[in-house]
This record gives structure tokens, C-alpha cells and sequence, in this order.
């Protein structure tokens, strides 16, 4: 009996020749050609190749339209990077404006994020009883889930009036970095709150033990036994915070205003906290959503600031994981 | 560990007497409670925005409203309620204020005749494919009785139409002020004072207005806050949900079932190419954190130049024979979204499928089942829960999110709903970003209104999400 009649007649789609496959014992040592199983597998193995097309997409994307920026005649790197103001209308096209504004806002972001979402995420961890946590997780959850637009909403009609009625209506303009910055902390707030408790709570309960042994407080306990020892994880909480806010978008485009500061010369006024300052993020959504044609420079330029943004939020997720890798391997 | 052991300073003794150390110590639980007040107020703070954010959203999504009126609405339709009107009474009210402007509008809109012949042809030659009473058909437009002209207004122009032309043209509403709903409740008396002091009591009135009412649902947009809905926004984004997800759930549990179970099959450690796809495997796994890293505005760029500029052959539709639209589609929007949830399904359902345990596998590899059969009748019914959530993750942010749709879609007026994944979009976030962009407190109060709708959409989605959770689960034991 030759093999390939042999192998034919099985996979004849027939109860009867399934039920002589089982008996006959010598078919069984070899595999069944399943063309539908390998077929699957290389659906599979494209649905996982394909996340490596998206990044390769967005590197090309980004890459080549910032190249025909720079092939532009406009500008040159030195100028792209060294210029004081982003304007378009001028052939002016200085990053460092846009990063300047992307920094305000960060900076202010982490004032708000990083005590509070630190000092929550520490009551979570060691203070709340089991059933406050069971609550008061979940409600940090539905900030986490609230879309960036409404927090632009609440930027714009609740955060700025707030400032406006402190510092008072000819200090702080209607658009202005402060209260995006504000806002934006919120925003992230949860992200780290969640990220540092899970750090806090990974750090082995006999360290604690060990420092109330010495006499230690639970403040002394907390301070210098379970920080020190959870830094790693904190720190990468932090870090993906700040990477969220240098690419955090509606917030800033509806709050803090529109029009790059200049950074410096004849009316600087970069780094002023109550002023409208125009983030990386906030000029793309800005010139994107208005008439765009294709091959003009202001198309190309939206790209060249994209791949800055980019490269800024990647090497933040990148030393993010190599700590989140190393604080890993020590406690497990 | 270094910071465990603080080594007692060198001047001081290393154990301090008794009366010392009962003065530390109630300094030293001291400050151990001003601290924990402190953890308190960082997450007091937290809840605080929350409600803060809501209470920001409903106190501006009604309120008192300082409007003028040309005609008072109360004498055009019954109780002045244009948005509850029925079509005959809204057609009987253009026919009684503005008869002529009532011709205008069939011959606009209705007449198929050129329009120098209006006033002569009958009405059965110029209105064939539309319906019209049985004895209008061979009077001319101006023949007709006033009973006629509403009925073949109210039977053919759309709702929206006649609306508009009664707000615009003969009640002319035209909101001049507007309150919070805090003003309106603690402090109406004063607005009723300025009111009556500063505005003609003939021609403007003060009302109540709830701006998340169910005509806010069901109308078009419109530049005017008092007729703009979110009905077109609504589809666009419903349109975009569920082709996002069509296309990054299969994709997205296929790249997790690749890489929990198959990843590790590819040849043996010790061969080149083994080793080659151990290093293959893990960069993807690393990609897709970074990827799920990667700010949303960049996904909006991607969407941009690959499928509105160079696919837009295939997103216009154009290899379908759909010749008015360019690559600004449903379906861009909704490629984009995909890639840009992609990562969330994938970790989530990589978690899911890890948590299965491997002797179920076992089990149905003993019974003879094929490597396939075994994922679709075993490991996926069983990770099908954590699948679950991490789509509905996915998709309540394909719901929020804004940058990308607002690069990708970037028209500011959509007037006709949405019918197919080619057709052009407007979407609930982007119009909240317009709405809130504008200065005009009416806007931001329709804006608000507009975050309530989505704010409830995200409730009923997460909802369904543990619902859905529960059910497997139920099914899983059962």
C-alpha cells in the first residue's frame, strides 16, 4: 500500500474512513496535512508582524515628509533648532518655541501629578483599609477613562476662570499655560497613582516588618524602608506621566491658546505661565484642522514636528521600561 | 538599602535615655499625622476634580437664557414648543406667517420644473415623484389653498428644514444671554433684575432652557446653538466604533494568540533561525508596549499621509465605483483608530490567554485536538472575559479620542448623516472641540450638553463591559 492513496483516502471527509484512521495504527504516525491550520497560523503571524508595519509606517511617514521639510530650501537644521519663533507665514521655523510651551505645560503638569498622585497612591498602599480601596480604585479608574476633550472643556470654563479670580483678569490671559498645565496634571494624575501603588505594594511585606522591629513609625517605615525600596516602579510612573503630557493634545489646543511664543529677542515672552503659548501637539491639531494641501510647507512642517515628538515621547517610554524591566527582576 | 539604615548621628548618643525618646516620640508621631493628612488631601483632591470636572459639565448644560423673539412662538405653534411640533403643525405655520416664502420652498425644493414655468405648471407635472393631496394636482402653485400648501410642505420638506426656516425667519429666536445653572437657581433674582432693567420686555423673554433635550439628539448641525444636534456627530462616531473594532479585534487577539502560543514554537533555540525568531518574537512584544506608548496625535499623522493622501483610491472608495468623496472617510478614521487600539487589545488579550491554565491545554491535546482546536474550543472560550474588557478598553477610547480624528477628518461641516464607510464625518469629540473652541457662551453650553451624551455613552459601554464579563464567566463555570 503506498503512502500518498493512503494518506488521500483519510482525509476524505467521511465518518466511516475517519473511524478506520482510528483504528488502523499505522496512519497515526503521520501528521495530517491541515492546509486550513497553516493557513491560520500565517493569518496570525501576520496580525503580529503587522504592529512591526506600524512602527516602521510611522517612522517612513514621519521621516520623509520631515526630509522634503528640510529639502525645502526654507529652513536648515541649525535654524530648526535654534530660531526663536514658529511661524510659519514668516518662513520662520523655530522648535524650540513649540518645545518651549510642550515643557510649560509639562512642568506644570507634574507640579499637580506628582505630590498628589505620589501621596494618594502611598494612602492607597499603606494606609486604606481593603474596602476604601476597593472604592476609591475604581473611581481613580473613571478619571483615567474620562477623553482628554472634556478635560480641555474643564480647562478652558472651570480651571482658567478659577485662576482668573485669583490672580486676578489682567494677570492671567483667557488662554493660558498655567491652567492647561493644571488641568493636564489631572489628567495624568490617576496614571501614576496607579502605577506607584502597584510599585509601593510589590515591595515585600517583611521589609516593613523589619523597620517597625527597629521601632520605626509608620511615616519613618513608609519614608525609608518602602519608597526607597519601590523607587524604580515611582519613577517610571513618573516618566510615563511626563511622556503622556509632552503628547497630551485637546487640552492644551483648547486651553492654552493659539500662536508660538518667542523664545527670544524684541518681545519674548516664552515661559510666561499665564500667557497663550503654543504647544508641539497644539499646532499640529491647529494647521491640520483648518485647509491643508498636500506638498505645501506648512503640510511637511506638521511632520517635522511630529517626528520631534516622537523621539521625545520615545526615549521617555524607553527608559521608562529598561526601570520598570530592572524593578522587576529584583522582586520576582 | 542603603536608606534602611540611618546610622545615629556621631555627637549624639547611639540610644537616647528614656525621657529623650519619649520626647521623639511624640514628635515623631506627629509628624507621622500631619503626613498621613496630607496622603488624605492628595487623594481628597483626586475625587474632588472628579466632581468638580461634572459639576462644571451639568451646571453649563442648563441654565436661564435671555432670548428675542420677532413673533412669539406660543402664536405659531401649540405651547410655543417648536422642537415638539408635528410636521403638519410646523407646514401650517409657515403657510399661515409666510405664505409666499411657503411657494418658495416647493419650488426650491420640490418643483422639478425650470423655474420660469413655477407659476404656470400644475402640480402634477412639476411634484411627479413626490406626494401631494389628490386635488392640488392640476391647480398651478398659486392657486393652491393655504390647506394644500401645508400638506404638501409637511409631507416632502424634511422636519430640520421647516424648523430652521420658522426660527430663522418668523419666530427669528436669537439667544442674547446666557446662564449657568448655578446662576439660575441661587441667583435668579438678580438675573430677573438685569433682565427687566436692560431688555425690552415686548420682543425678548427670559426662559429656562435645558440644551440636552431630546431635539438636541435627533438634529443635524447647524452654525445657530439653538438648533444644533449632535445626530450627524452621533452616527459618525457609532460608524467609527464599530468599524474600528471590526477590524482591531480579529487582528488584535490574532497578534496575542501568535505570540502566546506560537511564538515560542518557531524552530529550536539552538539553530540559527530559532534563535533568529526568539529575538523576532520579543522585539514584536516590545513594539507593541512602546507602540501602546506612542501619543495618539502621531497615529493621526500616520492616518494622514498613508490612508487620506496615498490610499485615498481605496478610503474614497474610488475602487468601488464612489466618485464624490476624497480620502477624508469613515474609513481613514477608522483604520486610524485601529492601529492606534491595536496595542491595548493585544496586551490585554496576551494577559487574558496567559492566564489560562496550561492543563486545559493538555487536556485537549490527550483528547487528540489539533493545536488550532484547541486555541478556538479551549483557551479562547476561557480567555474570551479578559478579551472582552481590553476591546471595550479599546473602544471607549476610540470613543474619547479627538487629535487624531480632528487631523485625519479635519472638515468643520458635515451637514448630511453619514451612510457608508466612505462617506465624509464629523464625530462627537471633534464636536465638542468646536463647540468649545468658540467663544460664545451658547456653544459652550451645547458643548456640555454634548460631553453628557458621550460622558454616557463611555457609562453604558464600561457597563456592558462587566455585564458581558459576568456572563462568560457564568457560561465558563456553567
Amino acid at each position: 500500500m503506498s503512502l500518498p492513496t493512503e494518506v488521500g483516502t483519510i482525509n476524505a471527509p467521511s465518518a466511516v474512513f475517519d473511524m478506520r484512521a482510528q483504528r488502523d495504527a499505522r496512519t497515526t504516525i503521520f501528521r495530517r496535512p491541515r492546509p486550513a491550520e497553516t493557513l491560520i497560523q500565517f493569518f496570525l503571524f501576520f496580525c503580529g508582524v503587522l504592529s512591526i508595519f506600524t512602527t516602521l509606517g510611522i517612522l517612513y511617514v514621519l521621516g520623509s515628509e520631515a526630509l522634503l521639510f528640510f529639502q525645502s530650501g526654507l529652513v536648515d537644521l541649525g535654524e530648526f533648532l535654534t530660531a526663536p519663533v514658529w511661524q510659519p507665514q514668516a518662513e520662520e521655523f523655530g522648535i524650540m518655541s513649540l518645545v518651549s510651551a510642550t515643557l510649560m505645560t509639562t512642568l506644570f503638569a507634574m507640579i499637580v501629578a506628582i505630590p498628589l498622585g505620589l501621596g494618594a497612591a502611598i494612602y492607597l498602599a499603606e494606609y486604606a483599609k481593603d474596602r476604601t480601596r476597593a472604592i476609591l480604585k475604581p473611581i481613580l479608574e473613571i478619571l483615567a477613562g474620562i477623553p482628554t476633550v472634556v478635560y480641555g472643556y474643564f480647562a478652558l470654563t472651570f480651571m482658567t476662570p478659577l485662576l482668573r479670580g485669583i490672580f486676578g483678569q489682567d494677570t492671567v490671559s483667557i488662554y493660558n499655560v498655567a491652567s492647561a498645565g493644571l488641568v493636564m496634571g489631572i489628567m495624568i494624575l490617576p496614571t501614576i497613582t496607579s502605577m506607584s501603588e502597584d510599585a509601593l505594594s510589590a515591595v515585600p511585606r517583611n521589609l516593613r516588618e523589619a523597620s517597625y522591629g527597629l521601632s520605626a513609625t509608620k511615616l519613618e517605615t513608609i519614608l525609608k524602608v518602602v519608597l526607597p525600596a519601590g523607587l524604580s516602579g515611582i519613577i517610571a510612573a513618573f516618566i510615563v506621566g511626563i511622556s503622556r503630557a509632552v503628547g497630551e493634545t485637546m487640552i492644551v489646543a483648547l486651553a492654552a491658546g493659539a500662536g508660538p511664543c518667542k523664545l527670544y529677542g524684541d518681545g519674548a515672552n516664552c515661559f510666561q505661565p499665564f500667557d497663550a503659548a503654543e504647544t508641539m501637539t497644539g499646532h499640529i491639531v491647529r494647521i491640520s484642522g483648518g485647509d491643508l494641501s498636500y506638498n505645501s510647507i506648512d503640510y511637511n512642517s506638521l511632520f517635522a514636528i511630529g517626528l520631534t515628538l516622537f523621539l521625545f515621547t520615545l526615549v521617555l517610554n524607553l527608559i521608562s521600561r529598561s526601570i520598570t524591566n530592572r524593578f522587576r527582576e529584583v522582586y520576582q | 538599602m542603603s536608606a534602611m539604615t540611618t546610622p545615629a548621628p556621631e555627637n549624639k548618643p547611639y540610644m537616647p535615655d528614656e525621657a529623650a525618646f519619649r520626647r521623639g516620640l511624640a514628635g515623631r508621631h506627629r509628624r507621622g499625622r500631619v503626613w498621613k493628612i496630607f496622603f488624605i488631601l492628595s487623594i481628597v483632591m483626586a475625587l474632588l476634580s472628579l466632581v468638580a470636572l461634572f459639576l462644571n459639565v451639568v451646571n453649563s448644560a442648563a441654565g436661564l437664557i435671555i432670548v428675542e423673539y420677532n413673533v412669539d412662538p406660543a402664536d405659531v405653534v401649540p405651547n410655543g414648543d417648536i422642537d415638539a411640533a408635528s410636521p403638519e403643525q410646523l407646514a401650517a405655520a409657515i403657510v399661515a406667517y409666510e405664505p409666499n416664502r411657503a411657494l418658495v420652498m416647493i419650488r426650491d425644493n420640490l418643483s422639478s420644473v425650470a423655474s420660469d414655468q413655477f407659476s404656470t405648471a400644475t402640480i402634477s407635472q412639476q411634484l411627479g415623484s413626490y406626494t401631494y393631496p389628490e386635488s392640488a394636482a392640476d391647480k398651478t402653485p398659486r392657486d393652491l389653498t393655504p390647506e394644500e400648501r401645508s400638506a404638501i410642505l409637511a409631507q416632502n420638506i424634511s422636519v430640520d428644514v421647516m424648523k430652521q426656516f420658522i426660527i430663522d425667519e418668523i419666530v427669528g429666536l436669537n439667544v442674547l444671554e446666557t446662564y449657568s445653572l448655578y446662576e439660575s437657581i441661587f441667583n435668579r433674582a438678580a438675573v430677573e433684575e438685569h433682565f427687566a432693567a436692560e431688555f425690552d420686555q415686548e420682543t425678548t423673554r427670559l426662559e429656562f432652557r435645558m440644551w440636552l433635550r431630546p431635539s438636541f439628539l435627533t438634529s443635524g448641525q447647524s452654525s445657530d446653538p439653538v438648533l444644533a444636534g449632535i445626530r450627524t456627530a452621533l452616527i459618525g462616531t457609532l460608524w467609527i466604533v464599530a468599524i474600528t473594532v471590526l477590524v482591531a479585534f480579529p487582528i488584535g487577539v490574532g497578534a496575542a494568540i501568535y505570540l502566546e502560543e506560537y511564538a515560542s514554537l518557531f524552530g529550536n533555540e539552538n539553530t540559527l533561525s530559532g534563535k533568529f525568531m526568539k529575538w523576532f518574537n520579543r522585539f514584536i512584544e516590545t513594539n507593541v508596549r512602546n507602540l501602546a506608548g506612542v501619543p495618539s496625535i502621531i497615529y493621526g499623522l500616520l492616518g494622514l499621509a498613508i490612508f487620506v493622501r496615498a490610499a485615498s483610491d481605496f478610503t474614497s472608495g474610488k475602487f468601488l465605483g464612489v466618485t464624490d468623496s476624497n480620502g477624508r472617510t469613515i474609513l481613514s478614521a477608522s483604520l486610524t483608530m485601529a492601529l492606534l487600539i491595536l496595542p491595548v487589545i493585544i496586551i490585554n488579550a496576551q494577559e487574558a490567554i496567559r492566564a489560562i491554565q496550561s492543563s486545559i491545554r493538555e487536556a485537549s491535546y490527550g483528547l487528540g485536538a489539533t493545536k488550532w482546536q484547541t486555541i478556538w474550543n479551549q483557551v479562547l472560550p476561557a480567555a474570551m472575559p479578559g478579551i472582552l474588557t481590553g476591546t471595550i478598553l479599546g473602544m471607549s477610547r476610540a470613543i474619547g479620542e479627538t487629535a487624531p480624528l480632528v487631523i485625519v477628518g479635519a472638515s468643520t461641516a458635515i451637514f448630511v448623516d453619514p451612510s457608508s464607510p466612505f462617506s465624509s464625518f464629523t464625530a462627537l469629540p471633534i464636536q465638542i472641540y468646536q463647540w468649545t473652541a468658540r467663544p460664545q457662551a451658547e456653544f459652550r453650553a451645547i458643548a456640555a450638553a454634548a460631553i453628557i451624551v458621550l460622558l454616557v455613552l463611555l457609562l453604558v459601554l464600561n457597563a456592558s463591559a462587566i455585564f458581558l464579563r459576568q456572563y462568560f464567566r457564568r457560561k465558563l463555570q456553567a
